[in-house]
């Protein structure tokens, strides 16, 4: 697809683009406020330069926010599933310990193990905190709200994203300690194993929307709930679970927390960090969770449009920030309930059936493709009553077996 | 030719083996149950051999038992397998008990009304201690959740045993020849009466609590998988290494000396020994880790059934202490066994008539369980270790003593 890359690469970096949206507001908004003279000589390659530093500024401030809700959040909802009431004494129902953590954090000792790769073991966290910030730039928060409209953004999401496994092994590597190395080692195999999961459920969207450009796979949802992608066809209802599922395994949460399990390998890769540096990880942890999961929103489920066509009921920012946080408390839900797999579990359950069922999407998806050329309502009411009938048999089928529980076993003396 | 033999070998030099990695897992691990420390050879995740290094916690219990008076061992034994401290008392007073009665001299027996007490609190100490096991365990396989479900209903049961005796983990509370009288329980008082209320009330919300953790944890299919096939100890390895109770119960050997060497007053009692069987739809073994997890699921169901029975009886009138002057056995030696939640807990006692012992031996079935461990372990994986350990419930109080 040639068209694709032919366009600017970056158009962060274009400023001849007239519809540069720095530019427009350099234009629509600073330049009628400024004085005759000075808005004559008004520099606008400058000018445009700092909105957008000053645009970046808000936008690096404003997420490392995000974890310190998550992180409070995740404590809550973790102590409503456990009977108990979390953290209560820092503000108001406890609405400030992670800020009194990350206080604590900042103060305690920044430990470097001595015979460890000092460097490495520095660089670390930042990358991963790099990368999982990164990846923000290419997430539609609303119509307008979008760092930079990437005409490849989903691949840009998915090459920065798979940066972090090796700011993982970096860290494990460089603490000099087995068990981090077992952590990271873990972690590597983990997240590249699931990457193509992951990508391939991307790829069934991808091959639908015909494009890689996140607003676009958004614009074309725009018709209500059936239009949005994980309805449009039954193989991206299926890439949908594939798709959450391999992200859960991405963001290294239970059950597939296997790099970071505590009750194995102390804490994995990260078991000889400490202070600010621990934070770092701490923090790109809960980021790259509202990543996945808000890049889940928008490729399957209707990112920033609303539930009815031409009603904003769940639509725009707001909605957006529902349907992610939705997402998040299913991960959160899911975490502190279910137990953990073995490695060789979570890589039986990777290449011998999420690989395959993938390729049979990415198969199926070709096919529904050249039966429905349009997106008329045909499309959508075949592919939603093929899903009703799916369930209704998968539930038949496989609801007896799930439901089995054990009888006691008493001997007969 | 030389230069073939060369190339030849270059491919011998290089194996497909990498270097094993020694690992020490402990003694401060948060899941090796206390100190115990692991050396293991790791082969990448593959466990090559696991040798479990014990000792981080001795206390010298049987030196210390040499100098002391009968009655002062009793907080000793609370110091062996602190989570179930009252069948610790027990076991030992039982022993003395025994050694005390080979005397004809002397008329001695146990009060009615002391027996009942000390089976119900025994029976309310095992489903305490079992739902520490159950509570670790999830949290070793990964699930967090369920170890604060069990501490919920195990914090109820730690309230029962401080209103009768005033302690929550070392109670002090089996006396030789009865039971302790510090908080006095007066036959057919108000106290009484609200007490076998509260423990009544207990039981009602407990037991369907059981089967949601059945469903919480047992039938969920991660942890079926993860502990299914698992570690198989057959029958005839559990009896070679001295596995008991539960350990033993779920390699499928039918045997529990509550039932049949019935001592105290079991006999009385109508209760089921769960024996673990295999279960093909759902994929368990007998032996496995699975099985022995399970047993003690359904033995906290027994022990349920074994207190509502006392409760629906009554407690007996009368004292709740025999009427001795001196703890002083007669000459001789004794070894007496009890059912304790981890298996059976054996006190070999060696008795010249003074008042103190001359020599006191426990027999920790958690010692021998853990000597399973090596065995079980070869060929697995790290997180089986955690499994193992998890399985056969292991508290390092009673193996180093």
């Amino acid at each position: 697809m040639p068209e694709i890359f032919s366009e600017s690469f970056l158009p962060i970096i274009n400023l001849q683009d007239s519809s540069n949206w720095a530019t427009d507001f350099v234009q629509d908004v600073i330049i009628p406020r400024l004085p005759e003279a000075a808005a004559a000589h008004f520099p606008m390659e400058l000018g445009t330069v700092l909105v957008m530093l000053a645009f970046a500024g808000i936008f690096v401030a404003a997420v490392p926010l995000l974890p310190l809700v998550l992180v409070l959040a995740e404590r809550k909802v973790a102590a409503r599933f456990q009977n108990r009431t979390g953290p209560m004494r820092v503000g108001p129902w406890g609405t400030l310990q992670t800020l009194a953590d990350g206080v604590k954090l900042i103060f305690k000792e920044d430990y470097i193990p001595p015979q460890g790769d000092k460097v490495l073991f520095m660089l670390a966290p930042y990358v991963i905190f790099a990368c999982s910030f990164a990846v923000f730039a290419a997430i539609p928060f609303g119509q307008d709200i979008l760092v930079s409209d990437f005409n490849i953004g989903i691949f840009y999401i998915m090459a920065i994203s798979s940066v972090i496994v090796m700011g993982v092994i970096m860290a494990g590597w460089s603490s000099n300690s087995k068990w981090s190395l077992l952590g990271s080692l873990r972690s590597a195999a983990q997240i590249v194993s699931y990457e193509i999961p992951l990508g391939l459920s991307i790829l069934t969207v991808v091959m639908l929307v015909e494009s890689l450009s996140m607003s676009e796979i958004v614009d074309k949802q725009s018709g209500g709930i059936f239009t949005w992608l994980i309805f449009r066809s039954p193989f991206t209802f299926i890439a949908f679970f594939i798709f959450f599922i391999s992200s859960i395994a991405e963001v290294n949460r239970t059950p597939f927390d296997l790099p970071e399990a505590e009750s194995e390998i102390v804490a994995g890769f990260h078991t000889e960090y400490s202070g600010m540096r621990f934070a770092l990880f701490f923090i790109a942890e809960y980021a790259n969770m509202f990543a996945v999961s808000a890049i889940g929103v928008t490729l399957f489920l209707g990112g920033w449009q609303g539930v009815l066509p031409g009603f904003d009921f769940l639509g725009g920012f707001p909605g957006f920030v529902i349907k992610t946080l939705a997402l998040v408390f299913l991960m959160m839900w899911i975490r502190w309930t279910l137990p953990r797999l073995r490695v060789d579990q979570l890589m039986n359950l990777c290449w011998k059936y999420f690989i395959p069922i993938s390729f049979f999407n990415i198969l199926g998806t070709g096919i529904w493709g050249l039966i429905f050329e349009n997106d008329d309502v045909w499309s959508i009411g075949i592919s939603c009553a093929i899903i009703y009938v799916g369930l209704i048999s998968a539930y038949a089928v496989a609801g007896k077996t799930l439901a089995r529980k054990p009888e006691p076993q008493v001997s007969s003396a | 030719m030389e230069s073939t033999q060369q190339t030849e070998s270059k491919i011998i030099e290089l194996k497909p083996f990498t270097d094993e990695m020694i690992v020490n897992m402990g003694p401060q691990h948060p899941s090796t149950h206390g100190v115990l420390r692991l050396e293991l050879r790791l082969d990448g995740e593959i466990v090559r051999e696991a040798i479990p290094h014990i000792g981080y916690l001795h206390r010298c219990f049987e030196k210390h038992s040499e100098n002391l008076s009968y009655p002062q061992i009793i907080p000793f034994t609370d110091r062996m397998d602190y989570v179930a401290a009252m069948n610790q008392n027990w076991g030992f007073c039982l022993a003395v008990e025994k050694l005390m009665a080979a005397d004809e001299t002397k008329e001695f027996a146990v009060p009615e009304r002391a027996e009942y007490l000390r089976v119900l609190i025994c029976e309310l100490n095992r489903i305490a201690s079992h739902l520490l096991s159950f509570g670790t365990y999830g949290m070793d396989i990964g699930a967090f959740t369920p170890f604060l479900y069990a501490f919920r209903d195990r914090e109820r049961l730690l309230l029962l045993f401080e209103k009768i005796c005033g302690a929550r983990l070392t109670y002090n509370y089996i006396r030789i020849g009865g039971v302790s009288e510090i908080i006095p329980l007066e036959p057919g008082s108000i106290a009484e009466q609200n007490y076998l209320d509260e423990i009544e009330g207990f039981l009602d919300y407990f037991e369907p609590k059981i089967d949601e953790f059945n469903d919480l944890l047992t039938a969920n299919s991660i942890f079926s998988e993860r502990t299914m096939r698992v570690a198989v100890m057959p029958a005839e390895m559990a009896i070679s290494y001295g596995a008991t109770g539960p350990n033993l119960r779920g390699s499928g050997i039918d045997w529990d000396l509550r039932r049949d060497e019935p001592y105290s007053i079991y006999d009385r009692f109508d209760f089921d020994v769960p024996v673990a069987k295999d279960i093909p739809e759902l994929g368990a073994v007998v032996g496995d880790c699975w099985s022995r997890y399970k047993i003690r699921m359904d033995e906290m169901k027994e022990s349920v059934k074994i207190v509502r029975q006392i409760l629906a009886e009554g407690l007996p009138d009368g004292p709740v202490m025999a009427d001795l002057k001196a703890v002083r056995p007669p000459k001789g030696e004794i070894y007496f066994r009890s059912e304790a939640p981890r298996g059976e807990l054996g006190f070999y006692i060696v008795s010249d008539g003074t008042p103190k012992p001359v020599r006191v031996k426990g027999r920790s079935p958690c010692f021998s369980a853990l000597s399973a461990l090596q065995e079980l372990s070869r060929g697995l994986m790290v997180a089986d270790i955690i499994a193992i350990i998890g399985s056969i419930d292991i508290v390092m109080g009673e193996v180093d003593r």
